[in-house]
Order: structure tokens, then sequence, then C-alpha cells
């Protein structure tokens, strides 16, 4: 099973790249942009038929590896 | 002969570039990213450093500048345009050279000297490299790793384009004397037209024999022989 884990700094942290990616938009003429944050994308391939304990495991990996829960934030996707 | 050194936020070989410019008689301004006239130049030099941080991919976010515009201007009616190290990345991102630079093959920021060897010489870069095709120069990067397609790599090998390959002291071009993954040894590389050059190592910190090495004054040289 496959399943996708996006990591994104939280609300209220400072997303450098996120800004200066917002503010090279607008230079290139994308007046319409509000704000851009910049975050990881991972896809993880697991040995785990059942959605629920493949949810978990991943939950798990979000918290104990991909993300740093003081200024990051994850989403899943089965 | 005039040339514009542009100064990205992040540049850090600016002044080192400039400073082997004037010691070659070729004169330099300092060009801000942010201004939309290029002044009148023979040369753009485009510096090492790590301009916006590196955010999203090397030279990315420097090939969106202002002054870009005016490059690209500059480039396509001919006038020499010289990427170092950052300003290959982005030369490679603004498009004017094809391919792109990965991170290095072990993942590991290198700094050291390495031997290369000067593929070609007929351009105005390298002319006079003719006296001597195998030169020491410094390279410092993270994505210094050369890639592109194989239909590309064998436009680059055919037309004479490569103007650099990584080799060791004799001169062998292989995997061994290959310091980052890059295809083909490739270190720089020259435009169809061959007055863009980019290439990862500094020839700029190679201008004096007392503090480094002479290999790098022989780009300098070049450049002003034939104006």
């Amino acid at each position: 099973m496959k399943i996708s884990a996006i990591v994104t700094l939280k609300k209220d942290v400072l997303d450098p790249q996120g800004k200066v990616v917002n503010q090279t938009l607008k230079n290139m003429g994308y007046n319409n942009i509000i704000d851009v944050r910049q975050g990881k994308y991972f896809e993880i391939e697991l040995n785990e038929s059942n959605k629920e304990k493949a949810k978990k495991i991943v939950e798990d990996i979000c918290k104990k590896l991909l993300t740093n829960s003081i200024i990051e934030d994850y989403k899943i996707n089965i | 002969m005039k040339s514009s050194v542009i100064v990205f936020p992040g540049s850090n070989c600016d002044r080192d570039v400039a400073v082997a410019l004037e010691k070659f008689q070729i004169k330099s301004q300092m060009v801000w990213h942010n201004e939309t006239n290029l002044p009148k130049s023979d040369l753009v030099v485009l510096p090492g450093g790590f301009s916006y941080g590196d955010y999203l991919r090397t030279g990315c976010i420097a090939s969106k500048s202002k002054i870009i515009d005016d490059i690209i201007k500059h480039a396509n009616n001919g006038g020499l345009v010289l990427g170092i190290c950052n300003g290959f990345q982005i030369l490679i991102e603004t498009g004017l050279l094809p391919g792109v630079l990965l991170r290095n093959k072990k993942l590991r920021f290198i700094s050291k000297n390495v031997f290369l060897k000067v593929e070609n010489t007929q351009n105005r870069f390298c002319t006079n490299y003719k006296k001597k095709n195998i030169i020491e120069l410094i390279i410092a990067h993270n994505e210094g790793n050369y890639f592109a397609s194989s239909k590309t790599l064998e436009n680059l090998e055919e037309k004479k384009l490569i103007a650099f390959k990584y080799c060791d002291k004799n001169g062998n071009v292989n995997e061994k004397s290959n310091p980052n993954g890059s295809s083909n040894n490739i270190a720089g590389i020259l435009n169809n037209k061959k007055n863009i050059l980019g290439l990862m190592p500094h020839p700029e910190r190679l201008i004096d024999p007392i503090l480094s090495g002479s290999d790098g004054s022989i780009m300098f040289e070049s450049l002003t022989k034939l104006n």
C-alpha cells in the first residue's frame, strides 16, 4: 500500500523559502498570489494491506522521524 | 574591456572576481540584481556564492531577478557571459545553458583542488589554455553534479561545447578523477555560439602564484587577449 505524507511548517512559524518564492512570483507578475508556504512530500510504500494499520504506522513515522512537532504539521493521504 | 559583476543577495565571490578582472586590466563594476538596465559591458560575470540561500533550487530565484532579462539580451547579441559556480547554476536556471546541476553524488560539500582538462580552446575564455591544457583549479560546491539527457550530452560532445572535464594530474578523464558524479566528467560548458561559459571550478581564486596558483589567470588573460 502507498501512503503519502505532507510535512509543512506550522502556520505561525516563519517560512523564509515560501516568502522568497512568494516575492519572486510577484516580481514575475503574478499579482493575485496571497501566500506561499513550502513543505516536504513523502511517498511511503508499505507491506501492509489493512488501511487503518497502515495509516497508524505512517502516523507513527511522521511523529518519530518526518516532523519536529514544535514547528511542523503533517497530513496523511491514503 | 568592460565587465559587469552581478551581485545577488548571498553572492560571496563577487569581490574575488572583481579583483581578478582588475588584475588583468578588465574594468569591472558591481551591478545589483534589482537593476533593470545592464551598463554597457563586453563581459557579464555571474559570481559564485549562495544566491537566495539556495532556496527552492540552486540559482533558481536569482534566475528570475530583474537584471536577468538584460543579461539574456546581452548574451543573445553575442556579449560574453561567464558564470562561475553559483553563476553556472544561475545560467542553467535561466536556460542559457542546457542541463542541470544535481547534488554531488556523495551528498557532501566538496572543497578541494582538482585537475581539469581543457577540451575546447576555440573560444574567448580559453584561447590561452592552448599552452597548458591540464590545469589545477579549486572547486567548492554542494550541487555540481552535471546531468543532462543523453541527447544533450551527445550534442555537447559532438559540437565540442564542453570546455572543461575533471581529470587526474596526467589528464586521464575517468570515474576516479570525477569528484562529484558529473556526466562525462563535465566541469564547464559553452553555449552553441561559445559566448557563454558556465563552470563549477573557481578560476578567480587562482590568479596569484604566491597565494594559490596561476591556472585561473590564463582565463582572464584569454579574455583580454582578443580585445
